[in-house]
């Protein structure tokens, strides 16, 4: 197994998402652990589009995979700014770059409640490793 | 020795039928027409579907080949969890191969039925026995259609009583995966509660569901034991807690291998449960099918029961004969499922299994069922990783990954077992259990086969650790060698069209 990667930039949820922040602006994607415990990704469904307000412990998409299917929840409110329709037919970016190209959705915040609620690298990096 | 097999080149192994043949090739003669012919509708009528033109040799011996590239139950050890895929008896097909049962048309009504009935009416009591429910129909064509059905009564149970606000259903993390997809497909929205370190249902957080929700519970679906082949050990207070909101409690029965005989789920307070007949009564399952899935419930849903359901429509006027039975729709039923009356060839076949083993019969069934798979826990508890290390049902989860070993997962597990001659338990199933392999033996195997699967494990859990090339390689053995699931998966290939609308226009 190749070492999994905890950037220290980034913020984490219980679920397996991460999350970007840079000004008003968060970057949401699915960490290492997840693409790599869920094994090769075959599908991805986003369930909002562009302009859509979406609330804390919504769900933006579903992923499938080889084993499962997984719900992608965003920890923060906002409005979807952005969606990275490129994996809808290349699903396999995530597992290849899940901190780069294989972002999901970009939200503008409109309430930041939900990070408080989040862990830092090291922290999820210890959770995943107890898993 | 398996380890000396070497990959080989992948081709194919027996040609489609359709390019056995040749032009004007026929298998049979039709005899002659004895009525006037006409013409199909036109509309119905296209030129580009390809028939095999074939010889009847061509085809038996084309099917036999096919046959043996096969895996099945007859041929070996199947501990495929949660889908009970246990020995069917071939006294079962001798009955339900019997002309009257066989050639009976649907549409026969009366005085030609009332055998059918007869053995219908009987099951729906056994059934109903074993259960420990009033009521039973044996509608639904199979599992996921029985849930259906439970869930609609569950709905029209609510809405007669002129309550309307009961929208959400409790499913545990540890349910059935048609558990929540009945829910959402009969329009109820799933409410997911998580499962405690001993895999039952966390109580507490059941607990503040049923506080803060209670009005909007229509009920809960659980599975009994549950994938993880966990008997809920505090299933009572959890049916407590629902009904004390005014929700009903669903019980998927696919387990009822581990159960008959030993707990009836209608006298632990549940309203209604499913049977899969082609999982708990030895009927045909998979590919074999078509599967059964009759209902159970109390006398609260009785009314709304799917029909047609069986009944006595005129009681014997003496000892030595026979009542007059006939087929009903319950007063409030939520309706058919399909047409006629189920799928009657597989109640042939679990009435004659529950006739064979009679009611301490039945029982040694569970109780073997769940021997066998305890067995087997306690023996690979050393090798593989249990997360659940408690007595068992009739089926156990284990972890298929190992820390010593990190490139190994379950399905290269799954896949090195078909080298040993063994068909893969469940993979990746349940979800809540990393690289989950769901084991069910069943209890028609032999303590030897049971043995020889141990070895297998053992020995595979061995290979792991040294040779991890052969299990990340494997099958060597098979038909055909590791099939790239992914590119199946990404990339859908249809074959069938969509049906053009009716050009007539109706």
């Amino acid at each position: 197994m190749a070492e999994l990667k905890y950037p220290s930039d980034l913020k984490y949820a219980k679920s397996d998402e991460w999350v970007r922040v840079e000004g008003d602006i968060a970057t949401l994607g699915i960490s290492d652990y997840a693409q790599d415990s869920l094994n090769d990704l075959t599908y991805i469904e986003f369930s909002h589009s562009v302009g859509d307000n979406i609330a804390a412990g919504d769900a933006v998409g579903e992923v499938e995979s080889v084993k499962a299917t997984a719900e992608i929840i965003t920890p923060i409110a906002g409005d979807i700014l952005e969606v990275n329709s490129d994996l809808e037919s290349e699903p396999e970016i995530i597992n290849a770059d899940p901190y780069g190209k294989g972002w999901l959705v970009k939200i503008k915040i409109t309430d930041a409640a939900g990070l408080e609620g989040l862990m830092d690298a090291a922290a999820y990096q210890a959770y995943c490793e107890s898993r | 020795m398996l380890n000396g097999i070497e990959k080989t080149e992948t081709k194919a192994l027996e040609p489609l039928i359709y390019d056995l043949g040749s032009p004007g090739r026929i298998g049979v003669n039709l005899p002659d027409c004895d009525v006037p012919e006409s013409d199909l509708p036109r509309d119905l009528m296209r030129d580009d579907l390809k028939l095999p033109e074939v010889g009847e040799l061509q085809v038996v011996r084309h099917f036999l080949k096919l046959s043996q590239l096969n895996y099945a139950i007859d041929k070996g050890f199947y501990p495929l969890g949660s889908c009970t895929m246990k020995y069917n008896p071939k006294l079962n097909e001798d009955m339900a191969r019997l002309p009257g049962f066989a050639a009976l048309h649907p549409l026969t009504d009366g005085e030609g039925t009332q055998g059918a009935l007869a053995l219908m009416h009987e099951l729906q009591r056994w059934l109903g026995e074993i259960s420990g429910f009033e009521a039973v129909s044996l509608a639904p064509a199979a599992g996921a259609q029985g849930e259906f059905a439970g869930i609609l009564m569950i709905r029209n149970y609510h809405l007669d009583r002129g309550d309307t606000q009961r929208t959400k259903i409790i499913v545990p993390n540890s349910a059935h995966g048609t558990n929540p997809a009945t829910v959402t497909m009969a329009g109820f929205e799933v409410i997911e509660v998580p499962s405690d370190n001993r895999g039952d249902v966390d109580l507490e957080a059941l607990r503040k569901v049923c506080n803060d929700r209670g009005s909007e519970i229509a009920g809960m679906m659980i599975t009994v034991p549950s994938t993880l082949g966990l008997f809920e050990e505090h299933i009572l207070d959890v049916i407590e807690m629902v009904h004390r909101v005014g929700g009903l409690m669903y019980m998927d029965g696919a387990n009822m291998n581990a159960l008959m005989g030993i707990v009836k789920p209608g006298e632990l307070g549940f309203d209604v449960m499913h049977y899969n007949l082609h999982k708990t009564f030895s009927t045909p399952h998979g590919g074999g099918g078509p599967g059964s899935g009759p209902v159970g419930v109390n006398a609260k849903l009785k009314p709304f029961l799917p029909g047609p359901i069986v009944e006595i429509i005129e009681p014997a006027q003496a000892e030595d004969e026979t009542p007059l039975y006939g087929l009903v729709m319950p007063e409030k039923t939520i309706g058919r499922l399909k047409a006629f009356h189920g799928n009657f060839g597989m109640h042939v076949r679990a009435y004659a299994y529950i006739r064979i083993y009679g009611d301490t019969g039945i029982r040694d069934v569970s109780r073997h069922a769940v021997l066998n798979a305890n067995y087997i826990r306690a023996r690979l508890v050393d090798t593989y990783t249990i997360p659940y290390p408690r007595y068992c049902g009739h089926e156990f989860v284990l972890e298929g990954r190992f820390a010593d070993a990190p490139d190994v997962h379950a399905l290269d597990i799954s896949k090195r077992l078909m080298d040993y001659g063994i068909h893969p338990p469940t993979n990746y199933f349940p979800l809540i259990v990393p690289e989950a392999l769901l084991i069910e033996p069943t209890e028609t195997e032999t303590k030897e086969t049971l043995d020889e699967f141990i070895e297998a494990m053992k020995r595979i859990a061995h290979e792991a650790k040294t040779q991890p090339e052969l299990l990340h390689d494997a099958p060597h053995s098979a038909p055909v060698k590791r099939l790239d699931e992914v590119k199946a998966a990404r990339d859908l290939v249809l074959c069938c069209a969509p049906a053009l609308p009716n050009a007539a226009g109706d």
